[in-house]
């Protein structure tokens, strides 16, 4: 690219045109976050501490964060295998391509439905008093919660987050799937595999890295998730994000320095989750371009 | 059998989304006893406490698309142009808002930008409106920057600046009336996702106490039975239609530039 000779050539007149954004940036992007970070670390005196981390040892906090990392891997793998073969379908299965441009901008629109309204949809159809609730109960007599289902529940709020994941996966996977050559399959055809061997052998292991880090994606998108857990269960289910609520709102823990140490743990589960994602994203780039 | 396995999925897929929407219009409609109606959504739109809400989150939403259209496409062009080696790192801080999860940074925000600290903005509620929307723009930064970069990879945007100066043109002028008109699309897409987040934004509104349509959503769920559904119907239109836009955005610019 030619560059036009102008004075603003010199070097900090060239920084200039990026310094709104790293200002930006610096202000309420990573400066927050470190303040967070920081005060992990620190004892209300400002001193270096680990007790803050240590102290998150309690039974409380540890079952808000397991509960939570529960529910962020089951809902991020069962939208992996529902949505991959939803979009296999769509893709190679030769099957229905007529409904793929439709499942692709559904998606769209079911990927960012979440929150208050997410919860409310589902408290509607399969709530304590929802449409299919009370329709099992009135015409089969089948009642859901004596078979141990509660949507205002783990398993209720997995369930519901399915809602945006299974979408969010086809829409990731469905171009790793169209990267998948048709001479490939031929190939393999050739030297006389089959189908499923194709799959086992080829197809399945070129994937596996798309998979595996949009599962990554899918349990950090989970993990972060605030406001359908609460619109769902009110403060009464004990996950990370609901308790960090609850702290900010009115220091629950009884120690600040704790609620950052809270707050960092999370961050460092979302970005150990991200990083995964974007290394398995960069192997699976060797193959799929 | 790979027939079957595939349609399977596929249906119990879509059973699995359109329950949950036929769960939620059916519920609006039962307000009133034994007759579908619209009492719910009659109920949601003459209250004073929806119209305020529903406003303020409208108004935040344009302001934060403003914002954003202003932080992110000087910033994205001047890195194409000026400082390619620059891309790796202002990418990889656009992704940020993606790792780290929305209560931490509005928690960094309440703690960094309270009443005793050197920069005061929770102090008024105007000082919290401009917190909120500067919360909203990082939001919405991975989505915004990335719709931007990407329409600026379809254009030669160092032959059009230089094209412009030849003609006199400054940069305001080049940003303005070359650039900015040439990745609208773009942009737009970009507008439009903007909006469909903000709107229905829950956590840094309620942390940051400001009366916008999230909370309000989330306290009308917690207290009245048809409403809420109503609610989620008319949230989910919303965001039906700025993906509708989007798409509709993507067709019409690629429309022009395959006549130009």
């Amino acid at each position: 690219m030619a560059k036009p000779v102008t004075l603003s050539q010199h070097l900090p007149l060239r920084w200039l045109g990026v310094l709104p954004f790293f200002a930006f940036a610096v202000l309420f992007l990573i400066l927050p976050t470190l303040y967070i970070v920081i005060g992990a670390f620190r004892t209300p005196q400002g001193d270096f501490t680990l007790d803050n981390i240590i102290g998150l040892n309690t039974p409380t906090i540890r079952n808000a964060y397991w509960i939570s990392v529960k529910i962020s891997f089951w809902s991020a793998l069962l939208g992996c295998v529902i949505g991959f073969a939803m979009a296999a379908a769509i893709t190679v299965g030769n099957t229905a391509k007529g409904l793929r441009n439709p499942l692709m901008t559904f998606s769209g629109v079911a990927s960012n439905f979440a929150g208050v309204p997410l919860a409310f949809a589902f408290i509607a159809t399969v709530g304590p008093a929802g449409i299919i609730t009370l329709y099992l109960r009135t015409e089969f007599g089948i009642n859901l919660r004596a078979y141990g289902w509660n949507l205002l529940s783990a398993w209720g709020l997995t369930v519901t987050y399915l809602f945006f994941q299974i979408p969010l996966m086809i829409l990731i996977i469905t171009p790793a799937l169209d990267g998948l050559k048709r001479e490939w399959r031929e190939a393999a055809a050739i030297l006389g595999a089959t189908g499923p061997q194709y799959w086992r052998m080829v197809g399945f292991p070129i994937l596996l890295p798309s998979i595996l880090g949009t599962m990554a994606l899918l349990f950090a998108n989970a993990f972060g998730a605030v406001a359908t857990a609460i619109a769902l269960t009110g403060p009464s289910l004990n996950i990370a994000p609901i308790l960090l609520f609850a702290q900010i709102r009115g220091d629950v823990l009884g120690s600040p320095n704790l609620g950052y140490a809270l707050a960092f743990g999370m961050i460092v589960i979302t970005g150990l989750a991200n990083a995964l994602y974007i290394w398995l994203r960069a192997r699976s780039e060797r193959w799929l371009k | 059998m790979t027939r079957l396995f595939a349609w399977g999925a596929l249906l119990t897929g879509i059973v699995f989304f359109l329950l949950p929407l036929y769960g939620m219009t059916e519920f609006s409609l039962r307000m009133r006893r034994g007759v579908y109606s619209l009492d719910a959504y009659r109920a949601v739109l003459v209250d004073p406490q929806f119209q305020a809400t529903f406003g303020y989150s409208v108004v935040m939403a344009l302001f934060t698309i403003a914002f954003g259209i202003l932080l992110v496409v000087p910033t994205a062009y001047w890195v194409r142009l000026k400082m390619p080696e620059l891309r790796p790192v202002v990418e990889f801080i656009t992704l940020l808002p993606l790792v780290i999860p929305a209560i931490v940074i509005v928690f960094g925000y309440i703690r960094l930008y309270n009443t005793s600290s050197w920069l005061p903005l929770t102090g008024s509620a105007m000082g919290t409106n401009i917190l909120l929307m500067f919360g909203y723009a990082t939001l919405a930064l991975p989505y915004m920057y990335r719709a931007v970069d990407t329409g600026l990879r379809t254009i030669d945007v160092g032959t059009l600046t230089e094209a412009a100066q030849s003609l006199g043109a400054g940069w305001g002028t080049i940003l303005s009336r070359i650039i900015l008109p040439n990745v609208l699309g773009a942009v737009l897409s970009g507008a439009f996702l903007t909006f469909a987040i903000v709107i229905g934004e829950f956590t840094m509104a309620a942390l940051l106490n400001r009366p916008a349509f999230g909370p309000y959503m989330q306290i009308l769920g917690a207290n009245r039975a048809y409403e809420p559904s109503a609610l989620a119907v008319i949230a989910f239109a919303i965001t039906w239609a700025c993906m509708g836009l989007i798409q509709l955005v993507t067709r019409f610019s690629k429309h022009e530039r395959a006549k130009a």
